[in-house]
């Protein structure tokens, strides 16, 4: 494969999958595990673990160590270009037909449905969220939750401020207490 | 100047987005809706909708969009750069360490306390978009009942797990059901 071919392999997929978050994974895995054959089911595994460990969006962070992986930093740079190019065209295309058509009294009808939908979804997104974060460490993590959850909304502390302070209650909590005193 | 607010203003959604999906969004709106004050919570909630389909994660979609309004193309071009910019440099610092089986293990202590905290901060982010969409107005209190159906429908239809792309299509046109009726009705 070439830097070209794996430069437009990955503007491609980020062209037509839609929405965020882990959408992205399945269609990564389907071009480069399934159809090439140029990684192992592991080692995509691997990829997207790895990408955890970084901040910013989980399709960025597949594209960057897709590119890594295969060819090496230049890959990687392509990657993330390649991912970020789509999305900036067909934003900045919409975002001129939203300014022109969104006081159109229709489009305007659409948004508001679509916005009542997004709410709902969201609302599902934070529960599906939750679950997990609550399986193990129960009350260290359902205490965090509240706090942030209170915090902001009962303050106007910076949201950096407050993530900040939470990844550094997690290094303190998880380097000087024992991983099985921690409730 | 613009540019510059734009790049630090994104550098920081970049920089604190940890957990994927949803975890852009509390910081999107601190930055974007109240610090800046670019866009208002409704036309945020609307971007946030159409992100669901069309391609692209949230935070890309918002710093273009924001990014396009405040300075043009270029403006778009600065903002969504910034976003990626933190997690580039990361990976590529530590791509050669990760990959050789590597860990970072006060990362991971990191998330522990990020995962569960971010939830409650995208949980109050959630409940904001609510009101916006629910409520046309405050005091009068006047609901947006099209909203309100489509928030209704699609909260009852969300746990038959269909895919979000056809939940947010059936919320639009609930919208313009109800515009239709609205428009018969002589609202």
């Amino acid at each position: 494969m070439t830097l070209w071919q794996f430069f437009f392999a990955i503007f491609k997929i980020s062209s037509i999958t839609f929405g965020g978050g882990y959408t992205i994974v399945p269609v990564i895995r389907e071009e480069f595990v399934c159809k090439r054959g140029l990684l192992e089911d592991e080692e995509m595994y691997d990829l997207i673990a790895l990408g955890q460990s970084a901040p910013g969006p989980i399709a960025v962070s597949t594209a960057l160590l897709t590119g890594y992986k295969l060819k090496g930093r230049t890959g990687a740079i392509l990657g993330v270009v390649a991912a970020i190019l789509p999305p900036l065209i067909i934003i900045s295309v919409l975002f001129y037909m939203y300014e022109a058509f969104a006081s159109n009294f229709w489009v305007g009808a659409a948004l508001r449905g679509m916005s009542g939908a997004i709410s709902a979804v969201m609302l599902h997104a934070v529960y599906r969220m939750a679950k997990p974060c609550l399986c193990r460490h129960r009350i260290f993590s359902a205490a965090l939750m509240t706090a942030a959850f209170l915090t902001s909304l009962l303050t106007s502390i910076h949201t950096g401020l407050i993530i900040l302070a939470l990844g550094i209650t997690g290094i303190l909590a998880f380097t000087f207490i024992p991983e099985d005193r921690i409730p | 100047m613009i540019f510059w607010q734009l790049f630090i203003a994104f550098l920081e959604v970049g920089a604190l987005a940890f957990g994927g999906g949803y975890a852009a969004l509390p910081l999107i709106e601190n930055v974007v809706v109240n610090q800046y004050r670019w866009l208002t919570l409704k036309e945020m909630t609307d971007v946030i909708a159409l992100s669901q389909v069309t391609p692209g994660p949230i935070a890309l979609n918002a710093a273009t969009f924001v990014g396009t309004r405040v300075a043009g193309i270029p403006g778009a071009i600065v903002a969504s750069t910034a976003a990626v910019l933190p997690q580039t440099v990361f990976l590529l610092f530590l791509g050669w360490f990760l990959f050789h089986g590597g860990r970072i293990t006060w990362i991971n202590r990191a998330l522990r306390g990020l995962r569960p905290g971010v939830t409650g901060l995208i949980g109050v982010a959630a409940i904001s978009m609510l009101l916006s969409s629910l409520f046309i107005t405050r005091s009068p209190i006047t609901i947006d009942w099209v909203a309100a159906v489509a928030f209704l429908l699609v909260f009852v239809l969300h746990f038959k797990k269909i895919d979000l792309f056809k939940l947010i299509m059936l919320g639009a046109g609930i919208g313009l059901m109800g515009g239709l009726v609205e428009h018969l009705a002589g609202f």
